[in-house]
Order: C-alpha cells, then sequence, then structure tokens
C-alpha cells in the first residue's frame, strides 16, 4: 500500500487578462477576458513509506502547483489523490498535521523570537504532548547541531543557520514526510553539503518520507535514488537516476585544448557540443568509434594541449531530456 | 541669478510634485473615508446648535463650511514625516544631501512645499465641488459648503491659504529633521499629530472652544493652519482682521524657517560625526 | 492545546517581541493616548459651550463615548493580523504557510500580534467611561454591570468582524481596501454620540446593516434607566448586545468562503 498516490492529477488556473493604460482598467472593470494556464494535465506517480524522491523541472513545469496540491492547500481541477489514507485537501488540518514542508528561503518561524520560542510555539499549534516534544527536539537540534543559535532570534541567523532551524521546525511534530522546496537556494557550498547530509540521514535513521522539489542537479545526484522529470506540466521521466544513466552512459565526452585557433572543424564519428576559444568539447559514443580514433584523427591534423575524457554530467543528461521532450521554455 | 537662487528648488519642487500626483488610488480611498467623518462631525454640530443654547460665535452655516474646508484642506496639516526623508534616515544616505550645491534646509523645504501641495490637490478639488455643488444639488442644502461672503474674502483667502501652504512646510520641515533626533527612528510627529488637530481647529472649529481660551489660542502657531484662513473665508475675520491674521501666519512661518535653519545646521554636523 | 490556550500563548510571544522595542513602544502608545484624549477635549468643549446636546447631558454622552472606545481599543489590539492580511499574507504568499498549520486560519491571525500601544485608548476610555460614572448619579448592580461588560464584548465582537470583512476581500483583490476604515474608525466616532441624534437613514444603517448602535446606544440606554427616546422596548435593551455576536458570525463565515476561494483557484 504506497504512502502517497496520485493519479491524473492536473490543474488549470484562470488568470485574468490585464488590461493595459486607464481605459483598459476601467473596461476591466465590466468585462473580464480569462487565459487559461494548464499547470498540471495529468500527474501519476505512488511513493512507499520512506522513499526519498526528487523532483526537477524548470519554472513553470507545475513542481510548485504539484507540491501545493499534495500538501493540501491547493485544490487540483481533476484527478485523485492519497496521503496515509486521506485527501489532502479535502482534510486539510488532519493532513497538514501530519507533514512537514520546508520553503527555500520562506522562514516559517517567528521573525523577533528565539528560536527556541518558536519550537514552543509550534509545539502547541501542532499540539505535541511534552512528552513527545523533549526527545523529539533535542534528537532535531544535536542532528542539525543547532544548539548554539537556541537562543538567538531568527532575524539575526544567516540563512544557512536558518535553513537548519526550519528543516528542525518542520519535524518538531513528527511527521511522516517532509517536503522540500528549493532547500539548498542561495546557500555557500558547506551548507548545502551539510543540509544534504541532514537529510539523508532523517531519511534512512528515521525513515522520513521525503519529497524533494529543486533545481539544483547536486542536490538530486547526492540525495536522490529515484528522480521524477517534470515538464509542461506532465511527468516525463520516473525512475531511478542509475537507469538514467546506464541509457545515457553510451555517450562520452572529449574536451579538447588547441594550441592554435581553430576555424571549422568537423570530426567523424564526433559532434561539437561547445566551443571556448581554442577549448572544444565533443560527444562519442565509443562504442562506435573507440576514444584513441578519434584522438588520432584529430592530432593529425592539430597542434593539442590538452585533453580529457569523461561522463556527460547530471545537468546535461537532465538537460538532453529536456530537449528531446521540448520541454524548455515553458 | 535664477539658475543659484531658484532652479535647483523649483526643480525638485517640480519632481517631487508629479511623483506625488501619480497615487490616485490612496487619494480615493482617503476621500471617502473624509466624507465620512465630515458628515459624522455635521450631523454632531447640527445636533448641539439645534437648541438654540450657547450663543456660538460663528453660525452653523459657517461652522459646517468650516468643517468641509478643514476636510477638503486636510492635506496641508504637517501631519507625518516625508517617506523619503525617513528612509534617508534609516539607510543613512541622508549624508548625500550634503554633497548637492544648495542650502539643505531650503532644500527640504521645497521638498516639504511640493509634497503638502500635491497631497492637497488630489484630494481637495473633489471633496469642495462636492460638497458644496452637489450637496446643494441633491437637497443637502443645509449640509453643504457655503461659498465664501465676498470677493473680498475670496482674495484675502486665496492669500491666506498661500500662508498656510508656506506654514504648513517650514513646520513639516522641522519634523522631518527631528528624525534624526528620535531614538526610535519615528518623528515626534505622534505626538505632535495631536496637537495640530487640537489647536489648528480641526477636532472642533477654534471659535466653539470657552470664550476664555480664545485669545490665545487665535495667537498660537497651528491657528495659522486652518482656523485663520477659514474665518477669513466666511469674513469672520475681514478687513484689517483679517490682514492681521495673515501677518500672525507669517510671522510664525519665519519663525519655523530660522528654528528650522538653526537645528538643520546642527543636525547635519551631528550625523557628520555619527557617519550618517 | 485547544484555542484559547493556543491564543494566551501567541499574546505571550507577541508581547515579548514588541518589547525588545520599548522606546517606539512608549512613543506610541503615548501618542495613541493623546490623540484619543484631544477627540474628547473636542467634546467637553461643545459641551462647556451648548450645554446639552439635544437631551443628553456630558455625562451621558461620556458613557457612550468610553464604552465604544474601550470596545474598539480591545478590538483593534487583537485584530492586527486581518488587518495586514491583503499586503502581508496574500500579496506574499505566506497565508500558504497558514493554511499548513493544524489550526484553522483565523485563529492564526487573531494570534499574529497584540498590539500593545492600543492601550492608549483604552486608558483613555476608561477614564473617561471613570468620569462618566462619577458624574451620574445611577445605581450600579450587577444587571448594570453585566450589560455593560455585554456591550463591550458585543462591540469588540463587531469591531473584529468589521476587521475581518474588510481583510475577506483581500481574498479577491489582494489590496486591504483602506475604505472599510471608514466603517472602523468612522464606526467609533459615530458611535462616541448617542445615535438618536442622527437622522433616520444613519440610525437604521447602525442598527440592520452594522449593529453599531446593538453595542453601543441601546444597552447604555439601559443602563442609563431612562425610556428610549427612539422606543425600542425594554428587554430588547438588554438583548442587543448578541448583535455584535451575530455580525461577527456571518464575517466568519464569508471568510471562510474567502479562504475557499483562494484553495481552489491558487491565487
Amino acid at each position: 500500500m504506497p504512502q502517497v498516490a496520485v493519479q491524473d492529477l492536473s490543474k488549470t488556473y484562470r488568470v485574468a487578462e490585464r488590461r493595459r493604460g486607464l481605459m483598459g482598467a476601467a473596461r476591466g472593470l465590466l468585462s473580464r477576458t480569462h487565459r487559461h494556464i494548464e499547470a498540471l494535465k495529468g500527474v501519476s506517480f505512488s511513493l512507499d513509506r520512506g522513499e526519498l524522491v526528487g523532483m526537477i523541472g524548470p519554472n513553470g513545469a507545475g513542481k510548485s502547483t504539484l507540491i501545493k496540491i499534495l500538501c493540501g492547500i491547493l485544490e487540483p481541477s481533476s484527478g485523485h489523490c492519497e496521503i496515509d489514507g486521506c485527501v489532502p485537501w479535502n482534510e486539510r488540518i488532519r493532513h497538514v498535521a501530519r507533514i512537514g514542508v520546508v520553503f527555500g528561503q520562506r522562514t516559517q518561524l517567528w521573525w523577533d523570537l528565539p528560536v527556541i520560542d518558536s519550537f514552543e510555539l509550534l509545539r502547541d499549534i501542532y499540539r505535541v504532548p511534552e512528552m513527545r516534544f523533549r526527545p523529539a527536539a533535542e534528537a532535531l537540534i544535536s542532528l542539525l547541531r543547532i544548539e548554539p543559535l537556541l537562543h538567538q532570534p531568527v532575524r539575526q541567523l544567516s540563512l544557512g543557520q536558518r535553513m537548519r532551524c526550519d528543516i528542525a521546525a518542520a519535524m518538531l511534530h513528527s511527521p511522516s514526510i517532509l517536503f522540500l522546496d528549493e532547500p539548498t537556494i542561495g546557500l555557500d557550498a558547506n551548507s548545502k553539503l551539510a543540509l544534504r547530509d541532514f537529510i539523508k540521514s532523517l531519511n534512512r535513521d528515521k525513515g522520513v518520507t521525503v519529497i524533494l522539489a529543486t533545481h539544483d542537479m547536486q542536490d538530486i545526484e547526492a540525495l536522490a535514488e529515484r528522480v521524477l522529470i517534470m515538464g509542461h506540466g506532465r511527468i516525463l521521466r520516473d525512475g531511478p537516476i542509475a537507469a538514467m544513466r546506464a541509457e545515457t552512459s553510451g555517450e562520452r565526452r572529449l574536451v579538447v585544448d588547441f594550441s592554435k585557433d581553430i576555424g571549422e572543424i568537423a570530426l567523424e564519428g564526433a559532434t561539437i557540443l561547445s566551443r571556448t576559444g581554442r577549448r572544444i568539447e565533443f560527444a562519442f559514443d565509443p562504442r562506435v568509434t573507440a576514444a584513441h580514433t578519434l584522438i588520432s584523427r584529430l592530432t593529425a591534423d592539430h597542434g593539442i594541449e590538452d585533453l580529457s575524457i569523461g561522463e556527460p554530467t547530471i545537468e546535461e543528461l537532465i538537460a538532453t531530456f529536456y530537449t528531446s521532450h521540448g520541454a524548455v521554455e515553458a | 541669478m535664477f539658475d543659484t537662487l531658484v532652479r535647483p528648488y523649483l526643480a525638485i519642487f517640480a519632481a517631487r510634485f508629479l511623483t506625488l500626483l501619480q497615487y490616485r488610488a490612496a487619494a480615493f480611498a482617503g476621500i471617502v473615508t473624509q466624507f465620512w467623518f465630515g458628515a459624522i462631525m455635521v450631523m454632531a454640530l447640527s445636533a448641539f446648535y439645534a437648541d438654540g443654547r450657547g450663543s456660538p460665535s460663528i453660525s452653523l452655516a459657517e461652522a459646517i463650511t468650516y468643517i468641509w474646508l478643514g476636510q477638503a484642506f486636510l492635506g496641508l496639516l504637517p501631519w507625518n514625516v516625508d517617506p523619503e526623508i525617513a528612509l534617508m534616515m534609516r539607510t543613512g544616505n541622508v549624508a548625500y544631501e550634503r554633497l548637492r550645491p544648495v542650502d539643505t534646509y531650503f532644500y527640504w523645504f521645497a521638498r516639504a512645499l511640493a509634497w503638502r501641495a500635491a497631497v492637497t490637490l488630489l484630494r481637495s478639488i473633489p471633496i469642495l465641488i462636492v460638497t458644496s455643488a452637489v450637496f446643494a444639488f441633491v437637497g443637502l442644502g443645509a449640509w453643504s459648503l457655503r461659498p465664501p461672503s465676498s470677493s473680498e474674502s475670496l482674495a484675502l483667502f486665496v492669500l491666506s491659504m498661500t500662508a498656510v501652504v508656506h506654514l504648513s512646510a517650514a513646520m513639516t520641515t522641522l519634523l522631518n529633521i527631528s528624525v534624526v533626533w528620535t531614538i526610535s527612528g519615528q518623528g515626534i510627529n505622534v505626538i505632535t499629530n495631536s496637537l495640530v488637530l487640537i489647536l489648528s481647529g480641526m477636532v472642533i472649529p477654534l471659535p466653539l472652544f470657552p470664550e476664555w481660551a480664545q485669545p490665545v489660542l487665535f495667537v498660537q502657531p497651528l491657528a495659522g493652519l486652518v482656523d485663520i484662513p477659514y474665518r477669513i473665508y466666511f469674513a469672520n475675520l475681514s478687513g484689517r482682521e483679517a490682514l492681521g491674521g495673515i501677518a500672525l501666519q507669517i510671522c510664525w512661518t519665519m519663525v519655523f524657517i530660522v528654528l528650522g535653519h538653526l537645528l538643520m545646521a546642527h543636525t547635519m554636523r551631528r550625523i557628520q560625526i555619527q557617519g550618517g | 492545546m485547544g484555542a484559547v490556550r493556543l491564543y494566551g500563548r501567541y499574546a505571550a510571544a507577541s508581547i515579548k517581541a514588541q518589547m525588545q522595542y520599548p522606546a517606539s513602544f512608549v512613543l506610541l502608545s503615548l501618542g495613541q493616548f493623546l490623540s484619543t484624549v484631544v477627540e474628547f477635549i473636542g467634546v467637553w468643549a461643545l459641551f462647556s459651550r451648548f450645554q446639552s446636546l439635544g437631551n443628553w447631558t456630558l455625562a451621558q454622552v461620556a458613557l457612550f463615548y468610553g464604552t465604544v472606545n474601550i470596545a474598539f481599543a480591545l478590538a483593534d489590539m487583537i485584530s492586527r493580523g486581518f488587518d495586514v492580511f491583503g499586503p502581508q499574507f496574500v500579496r506574499t504568499g505566506d497565508f500558504d504557510r497558514l493554511l499548513l498549520r493544524p489550526r484553522a486560519t483565523a485563529l492564526q491571525l487573531l494570534g499574529y500580534e497584540l498590539r500593545l500601544t492600543r492601550l492608549g485608548r483604552f486608558l483613555q476610555g476608561v477614564l473617561v467611561l471613570a468620569i462618566a460614572v462619577g458624574l451620574l448619579d445611577l445605581s450600579w448592580g450587577a444587571r448594570e454591570v453585566a450589560l455593560l461588560l455585554s456591550a463591550i464584548a458585543g462591540g469588540v465582537a463587531l469591531f473584529v468582524g468589521l476587521v475581518v470583512l474588510q481583510a475577506t476581500l483581500a481574498f479577491w483583490t489582494v489590496e486591504s481596501l483602506e475604505v472599510a476604515n471608514t466603517l472602523t474608525y468612522g464606526g467609533v466616532t459615530a458611535a462616541q454620540y448617542p445615535i438618536e441624534i442622527y437622522s433616520k437613514w444613519l440610525r437604521e444603517f447602525f442598527t440592520f446593516v452594522v449593529p453599531l448602535s446593538c453595542v453601543a446606544y441601546f444597552p447604555i440606554v439601559g443602563i442609563l434607566g431612562i425610556d428610549d427616546p427612539l422606543g425600542a422596548s425594554r428587554w430588547f435593551l438588554w438583548v442587543s448586545p448578541l448583535f455584535g455576536f451575530v455580525f461577527l458570525g456571518i464575517s466568519l463565515m464569508t471568510w471562510r468562503v474567502g479562504e475557499r476561494h483562494y484553495t481552489s483557484t491558487g491565487n
């Protein structure tokens, strides 16, 4: 029995057209024309308890709409969804009591109060009995290493510190599902690494189901085994990253630094991905053309300073995915 | 001569004025509120006058005119600190004011003048039109704004209102400068607003206060914001008395300008010491 | 934890946050006190000149004045969340966070801030009420006190209801329409005087549309023990504050309609 079951979810927004100028505003008072934006078109998937899934997609792909519906704060236009036995938007209070949500950049903590005060207020809002609250809070505080921050007002914290406190805050009532919307945005490299570790241990050690919506490919790479690629309001791909890799692992990269400026160049067996100055990046399939064949073809005609061979990055994997589905412009 | 004495101040005046004229939506909401408050005051006053006791020095019609004029020109009161300046203080950009090759006090004075004038222009015209012509037209003549007593009163009224704008700008500039000195970053206007309201005649027309208070109420500076011009309008003050009233307004304006200028010098020094 | 206890926690948290800026608090409270006192000085001056307002004396009007100001001050203190609802919650999308908590959103908004500076108006109201009680020669039995308290309670409910209605508009227009301030602040100014002095259409508006007279005029007339010049029956005078609560109930129902609109259209 999956914990999260989503079937054919669709959402169309009706947006009133804004008229321009004073006359337009006046006419707008009398009659409104509407645009219809299909944000979600028949999304279906299911999650088991304890899974950690990443959700990626460009702006306008429908990620936020889907998350809002799963959280129960938005009603879909059609479709079915059940999380832990309840329909989110129909039973809001019962549903939100069992989930935790973190929005990157937007804190849910009270700005002028010390962090611990926010935590206690949340305890009261979520009706967590003191006996359960104490150990849960202590565990989170030590896991996220926010002990020294507890008595500082939230407004004095850095973005990274605030994020950790926000994750703790979202987990205080021991929800079984955690939604994260761009949690690492704006953080420096160290904070990102630390945050990913926390999320991983929440999932692995405490069995919390995690749904992570993000732009950051490295988040996905570090955390998710399963990824949902969204574009144009649909799920374009739902599956383990390893499988995606395996499919495209045929491809390799060859980065060459030439010793002189090169004009037009065509290399048999390879396609040019990019060129900057004297550096050109080629893509080739090693099963068709061996690497050493390409290199000897190149060195026959040109002087080479440096070269390297590698695998495509996750970004590239996903980018090719999008271009092949025409999903980049939303 | 024009370039040094007038041009920069004219420029800031025009710029500020035009910006403020864009705040139409807020003006509309404010106007509706003002109609409401004015109407309640008019109704209450009518009830007070109805019994015929008390021998007030102004008639009900005059009191009603006073109230509507007050609502129409509400924007001229030295109400609050210019938000642009408050922002400057908070961000520390106020130090840049000293970089401009103008007298800082008069620069701010021109700014205040523009601000008060623009806000008033937006609100006064609809209120004046509705409470005078429209009211009379729909049969609410008893509650309407009456026309001025004579062309002489009208002329003196216009003169007096010009003085009001300058007096208000001088007071406003003083308030703006005071923002530097208050701890919390708000001006002292939080306190002065109450004084302005009651001593100008906005709560109730000054002539309706007890007789023993009249002489004091007349000479204090705030009377020049509301009381003096409106009494000139319906000839409660006429001829020499009217001119005397205008002279009082001008005197107080000078006093506030001198005070403001002195305080500005002192304040700018303080800002430089604090590092802006 | 029940709603009342949770509100207590919210209030404590809000007070703690405000106490971090004591200078600002003192300045604003003082300013509030002065601006409301100044209004009463106006009323006093008018009575000093005219001796009476129709059939009403200063002492009687002070009773109306004090009661209404106390009720409004209390309502003003707790309703800031609704006051800033449009710009602070709808436009920013922060309302989503309220929906993500397992509590009624109206309760959370009530707990948003307990505006202590409104104590300025509250204090002024209490003083004026004290003056009224001192000047009037009334017998204050349990019934009169109960009626006064229920008038104040009904008044608080009414004013909160008005702000809730104003906030509900934001679900559709995003801005908090300031025009609604005419009803709250304008209502206080109007109800400071016994509504008997106003013309018929205003009296009817304040009885049947926004039942201001039911939380001010009628109960006070009941306390004064006089026959109502408008002819309302005795029992009505005692029951009228309930209409303040009815009004609040209706406002909260429209609030829920607005909330439903928000979640189905997704702002």
